[in-house]
């Protein structure tokens, strides 16, 4: 097993050399001069010039590429053409916000999508697995953003039931440590900041898993199906076995492989999503940071973000295959 | 252009073998039969005719021009003369959604368009000749699929700038690994068969061999992506658009027009509530319509 890891591991690095090939030559790509779209058109040349001088835009493309590897492997990510400020430092303190709104999305979809699609299998065609999979239909339709603005006018315009933005109310103190605040205030003891964090993250956390929830719901559905019709477990309903002991332990755990690569791939999804989930409910994540960049034209900032989502990724996929050799030991990688 | 090229034309496709499964030579027949005794994907296909006819017949059903501005008749909500009520510039939302339509469709059509054209094209060279130029061009989907597929997109519309064409290009770019693995995973196996080899023993050449014989017969997957990739591409776009990045004012883009709304969500909800439905109702018909689509191509499932 950690010799499987190892491998993949240095099996990454072309990958990610690829990854940041593609999001360096981002910037190189911008018709025109570069230096001339962050600046506007009433930029003096003398501004220019320096611009040009500090992005090192007037070094040959190889020696550019090699100084932004360089120093991304010093863990410098820039800094912003804008505001000046250190993009690496940015980011550390965004993408805590980012990682427990896309992980508690993922859980909501996970066990929502994963019991839904258990249920339909069992009862096919009854009522439930009708409703369910209709539901699942709608889901996998449904504009993120929309959804996110409907949830926002019915349960914070209209009921008043949960806040419509952000990630804690203003009256609310917590102590940040980790930045994860759902985190940092079961480690505070501050029940009340807990329940206000919770609050924050349900509307936009049922926004972005939405998606996710409705692919893994079908996704379960048909490879449970495909399950419940084999030889072993007609033998284990055969000897008497409970029917739950079954379902969970005997199905469920063969069909969750299938599951499990559409969760990784979902993962991305939620990335992507995070950029317009956090647009709307103002969460303070790398998607809305790389959002205002892309309108500010600040291209330093959308190239760091970016290279680090797609690391994000990249790495999560890994999991993922790590995982499915750990839940299927069969599986022989060569 | 036949789909079975080393098949004979079935004369009596009255009479099947079989009432439950029709066996006739021609594909899109019998894959047209199957698609029929689906009830979701007939829903999906009648979507897809409804929003067909309401793009040509625009001019015809809209109440409204969509572009007419009365500033005393903002945010009016719905009633007899404004059914789906107006925007924050008086303008009636119906008629919008209803010239929207065309805008979606264009949209999903050159989107899906690019994909397909590039995708198909790169995916059966990877998959037709091999070796280094399939290792070259493989990589690079790798890495392509490296990125979140909306991020990617956000990215190259930063670069070509914000317009609706540029969303367009960008999203069909964001959709091309997933055309390319499909059609070269059928290259793969249809290479191998024997018609194949007997179409190189008399001398075709690779061009044809692949443009000829192999790529019709990964025709059923490729048509099944698209359907499918329709819905995601409208889904991408209008969020494109949402955030400012594709269509821009006053073009009546569903995206957009849901985005003007935002700021007036608490006092006119259906500025914002109905470019979604209409957004939803699209995709939906096309993810329907996919899915149907490939049950009734499945060679899984043909007997």
């Amino acid at each position: 097993m950690l010799k499987y890891i190892i491998r993949r591991l240095v099996m990454l690095i072309p990958v990610l050399l690829g990854v940041s090939i593609l999001t360096f030559s981002l910037v190189h790509l911008i018709p025109g001069d570069p230096a001339k779209s962050m600046l506007g058109e009433k930029a003096t040349e003398t501004q220019l010039e320096l611009l040009r001088e500090e992005m090192g835009l007037n070094d040959p493309y190889i020696v550019q590429y090699g100084n932004f590897i360089g120093k991304i492997l010093q863990g410098d990510l820039g800094e912003s053409i804008q505001s000046k400020e250190d993009i690496a430092v940015e980011i550390a303190q965004k993408l805590p916000a980012t990682i427990e709104l896309t992980i508690f999305a993922m859980i909501l979809a996970m066990v929502i999508g994963i019991l839904a699609g258990v249920i339909a299998a069992v009862k096919q065609y009854s009522w439930f697995d009708n409703v369910s999979m209709t539901g699942a239909l709608f889901g996998v339709s449904l504009p993120i953003f929309w959804l996110g603005l409907m949830m926002i006018w019915v349960f914070a315009v209209e009921l008043k039931i949960l806040p419509p933005s952000g990630r804690l109310a203003s009256t609310v103190e917590l102590e940040t440590i980790t930045n994860f605040y759902l985190l940092d205030s079961i480690l505070s003891g501050n029940w009340g900041a807990f329940k206000d964090a919770f609050f924050h993250l349900l509307m936009p956390g049922l926004a972005l898993g939405t998606i996710p929830m409705a692919v893994i719901a079908r996704m379960t559905r048909s490879s449970m199906l495909e399950v419940m019709g084999q030889d072993y477990i007609r033998t284990a309903a055969a000897k008497g076995l409970k029917k739950q002991l079954i379902i969970f332990q005997h199905a469920l755990k063969n069909a969750f492989l299938p599951v499990l690569t559409i969760i990784g791939l979902q993962f991305g999804f939620l990335l992507g999503g995070a950029v317009l989930t956090e647009t709307i409910f103002s969460w303070p994540g790398i998607g809305r940071y790389v959002y205002q960049a892309v309108l500010a034209r600040d291209y330093q900032i959308v190239q760091s973000t970016i290279l680090i989502i797609a690391t994000i990724f990249v790495l999560v996929n890994l999991l993922t295959d790590i995982l499915y050799k750990y839940f299927d030991p069969r599986i022989k990688y060569e | 252009m036949s789909l079975q090229p080393d098949s004979t034309p079935d004369t009596d496709t009255g009479t099947f073998n079989n009432q439950e499964h029709p066996k006739t030579n021609n594909l899109f027949k019998e894959s047209f039969l199957r698609i029929l005794k689906s009830k979701t994907s007939v829903i999906g296909l009648c979507i897809i005719i409804i929003l067909l006819l309401t793009a040509l017949l625009a001019p015809l059903i809209a109440t409204h021009s969509p572009t007419d501005q009365s500033i005393v008749n903002r945010y009016q909500p719905p009633s007899v003369d404004h059914w789906l009520g107006t925007d924050e510039l008086g303008r009636d939302i119906f008629s919008r959604i209803v010239f929207g339509t065309r805008i979606s469709i264009q949209i999903g059509v050159i989107a899906v368009g690019i994909s397909m054209i590039v995708g198909v094209t790169l995916g059966s060279i990877a998959g037709y000749f091999g070796r280094w130029i399939d290792m070259i061009i493989m990589r690079v989907i790798d890495i392509m699929l490296a990125f979140p597929s909306v991020l990617l997109a956000i990215a190259l519309v930063t670069i070509l700038g914000p317009s609706l064409r540029n969303a367009m290009i960008a999203v069909g770019i964001v959709g091309v690994p997933q055309f390319a693995r499909l059609v070269r995973s059928s290259v793969l196996s249809v290479k191998e068969t024997e018609y194949i080899e007997a179409s190189k023993a008399i001398g075709a050449r690779n061009l044809r061999t692949l443009f000829g014989h192999i790529l019709p017969n990964c025709l059923a997957p490729i048509i099944v992506q698209m359907t499918l990739g329709i819905g995601t591409a409208i889904l991408d776009a209008a969020g494109l658009s949402f955030l400012g990045l594709g269509a821009q004012p006053p073009t009546p883009e569903w995206g957009a027009m849901l985005s003007d709304g935002r700021a007036a969500l608490q006092n006119a909800p259906w500025v914002v509530a109905f470019p979604g439905v209409a957004i939803f109702l699209f995709v939906l018909g096309f993810n329907l319509f996919g899915d149907g689509l490939r049950d009734a191509l499945d060679p899984k499932l043909k007997d």
